[in-house]
């Protein structure tokens, strides 16, 4: 029975593959695991004839958007090789055969919707991953909704990115799961009672993060002294850190991403605001140690991969990607390789490249062990399990002691 | 309130040293040179190869940046407006062949240095900062600050102290009459092209010291202002671009304190236009008398 699924879904395949001669320009950005599917669709003109000439390893083709260049080029890089690195072990372990077409958005919501589009018509994909920022996300999600393919975010972690429909899931931890665990423990370590908040006011995630912020001060107890917010893209946060400093207060309660957050750090030591700043998902990245250096120390942020866990699983995932890459992996690269597993098994689960087969597969995971830790989605398809709250320390991220 | 006073001049006077260079040309030539963007983006890209790529040490970014930046004028000039300035619409023409250039430019930027943003590293800035009545200030924004007024009191001596500048002067007041004179216009409109666009590039590199970020559409953000601040200096007027940018400076700075941040442009940009409601001739302009 399942054999002959199989064989429905892969004469679909190659029957697309036929439809599809201007297949050429995607070979760039694609992933060539297992690319046998158009040369044997070539000498295939009858869909029917596959029955007889179809191959067992025809892999599952799986889109694959993320933020390479530009703004969230940070996450997008680390996100891209953990991806391609657990289809290659998937591809070896056998069990299920896959193959990853990657495209570039460019940080851009309209750069995702044309990604999403030509995985979607042209590429013939039976599920997506990505792309990485909310903001691209609520703009592209809905297409996948609309042609009826899952789509997993690896790292959008806005409210309602998985309101857009019962197809799109995500496996990143929300803001709201993450951001009020990461001001208690703050509060409690820091005996924090003023605080300052900055967001950067343009952007999805950045502002689902601040309200949430908001709503963590304000259920804490805590005072919100000063209230500043900044447009993405800007280099001066001179003046929004001088109001917050005339206000001295405890901590700065700060959502932006990465390239903002690293400059922020770095102007708010030259104004001589030298108090524990805590900020959101945007922060959860070593990049920024790298580039605001001894200026990120003391940077509170919640995350959803623990980064010094030991168990097998994940020390094995530490190794292969620091092997492959030459740098450790962060939570980005965590999730986007947690993802792929989770489509990876769901595929297998389903026993076919059907997109409404393998999202009926995805909701009905639950337990699964992944480097996140035991995983299963919600009832509404976020993700469900333990997160942590990290400290910089020595230029590390480190589990912040209780 | 002492910090954000001098979080204003900072920004005023990196806008203003953009601004300088816009104003010159348009001074001198009537013309608008769409592509100084780019130069201020290359200014800083150059800037930063030298010191971080080649390893040398900041002043010499600065000064490769100022460099760069003249030799980029020299060939905006060449390309973008000599070949047209036979025609009866050369001012229009050049605006659209100088807008072309600039698009040109960053697209080449973004071919060779790619869309990411670059920094400076840490340890290349000197940490010390000491305080004056309650602000804040590092060493490196006094450098950036000092090298700004420099150069506007250097631009103002050349212009009204030199032969260079009374060559600007009287190719601005008339150029045929300054031809007849003997002036070799050719040469001041190449000149007046080096020295805007070194101001701009020059401008560049310090916005990236000063922020320690270099990006390709860097240049994008600060054109709009850099033009608002020459309109409401007066078109052409050098002390109207140097308060016409520290206006702007501060009226960030000052909405960000006591309005909030996120009316930022808003409140700066309805600032300029009430300006020039009330003096449609701008700050210093003085209508159909060109000033440089």
């Amino acid at each position: 029975m399942r054999a002959k699924i199989l064989l429905l879904g892969v004469s679909a395949l190659l029957l697309a593959a036929c439809a599809d001669d201007a297949d050429d320009d995607a070979a760039d950005a694609t992933e060539d695991v297992a690319d046998t599917t158009e040369d044997a669709a070539d000498d295939t003109d009858d869909a029917d004839d596959a029955d007889d000439t179809a191959a067992p390893e025809d892999p599952v083709r799986i889109g694959v958007v993320f933020s390479q260049t530009a703004g969230a080029a940070v996450y997008g890089e680390t996100q891209t090789q953990a991806a391609q690195m657990a289809a290659e072990e998937i591809n070896e372990a056998g069990d299920v055969a896959i193959e990853l077409v990657i495209e570039d958005d460019a940080s851009d919501p309209e750069q995702g919707i044309t990604a999403y589009e030509r995985l979607i018509q042209q590429e013939d994909v039976s599920a997506l991953i990505g792309p990485t920022l909310s903001n691209v996300f609520f703009s592209a999600g809905p297409l996948a909704q609309d042609a009826g393919i899952p789509a997993l975010g690896v790292s959008t972690t806005a409210d309602g990115i998985t309101d857009i429909g019962e197809y799109i899931f995500r496996n990143a931890l929300t803001e709201r799961q993450v951001i009020p665990d990461t001001v208690a423990a703050a509060t409690e370590q820091f005996g924090l009672e003023r605080v300052a908040l900055l967001h950067s006011d343009d952007d999805a995630f950045t502002v689902s993060g601040y309200e949430i912020m908001v709503e963590a001060a304000e259920d804490l107890g805590l005072e919100v002294v000063s209230d500043q917010s900044f447009a993405t893209g800007d280099s001066d946060f001179s003046a929004q850190l001088t109001s917050a400093r005339d206000e001295d207060p405890d901590a700065l309660l700060v959502s932006a991403l990465a390239e903002e957050a690293a400059l922020l750090l770095t102007q708010a030591q030259d104004l001589g605001l030298d108090v524990p700043v805590i900020g959101g998902n945007g922060f959860n990245s070593p990049a920024i140690i790298d580039q605001a250096g001894e200026d990120a120390e003391g940077v509170i942020v919640g995350a959803a991969w623990n980064a010094a866990a030991d168990d097998p699983m994940n020390e094995e995932f530490k190794a292969a990607y620091e092997e492959r890459t030459g740098s450790r992996p962060d939570q980005f690269a965590a999730q986007a390789y947690a993802g792929v597993y989770l489509i990876a098994q769901a595929i297998e689960a389903a026993g076919s490249d059907d997109p409404d087969a393998i999202r009926d597969a995805l909701e009905g995971l639950s337990n699964v062990q992944t480097v996140l830790g035991e995983f299963s989605f919600t009832d509404n398809r976020d993700a469900d399990h333990e997160g942590v709250t990290q400290i910089v320390q020595d230029g590390e991220f480190q589990i912040l002691a209780g | 309130m002492a910090q954000q006073i001098v979080n204003g001049v900072f920004m005023g006077s990196i806008y203003a040293l953009f601004a300088l260079g816009y104003t010159l040309v348009f001074g001198v030539l009537h013309q608008l040179n769409l592509a100084h963007q780019a130069v201020f983006m290359l200014g800083a890209v150059g800037g930063w190869v030298v010191s971080v790529t080649f390893g040398m040490p900041l002043w010499v970014g600065v000064v490769t940046a100022l460099v760069t930046g003249a030799a980029l004028g020299l060939l905006i000039e060449r390309i973008a407006f000599a070949p047209l300035r036979a025609r009866p619409d050369n001012h229009f023409a050049g605006l659209i062949s100088s807008i072309a250039l600039g698009i040109i430019l960053v697209a080449l930027a973004l071919g060779t240095f790619g869309p990411d943003t670059e920094r400076f590293p840490r340890e290349a800035f000197p940490r010390i900062g000491f305080q004056i009545a309650g602000a804040s200030i590092t060493v490196l924004q006094v450098a950036i600050l000092a090298v700004a007024i420099a150069m506007m009191v250097g631009l103002t001596w050349m212009v009204n102290r030199t032969r260079l500048g009374r060559a600007l002067r009287a190719v601005a007041e008339n150029e045929r009459a300054a031809r007849i004179l003997g002036i070799d216009v050719e040469r001041v409109t190449m000149g007046t092209y080096m020295l805007s666009s070194a101001l701009g590039a020059t401008a560049g590199i310090l916005f990236a010291l000063a922020f320690n970020t270099i990006r390709v559409e860097m240049g994008l953000a600060i054109e709009l202002k850099g033009l608002a601040v020459i309109i409401v200096g007066g078109l052409g007027s050098l002390p109207g671009a140097m308060v016409g940018g520290l206006i702007l400076g501060l009226s960030e700075v000052a909405t960000i304190a006591w309005i909030g941040s996120g009316w930022r442009d808003a409140v700066a940009f309805a600032l300029l236009f009430a300006i020039l409601l009330l003096r449609p001739q701008g700050l210093f302009g003085a209508p159909q008398v060109r000033e440089v």
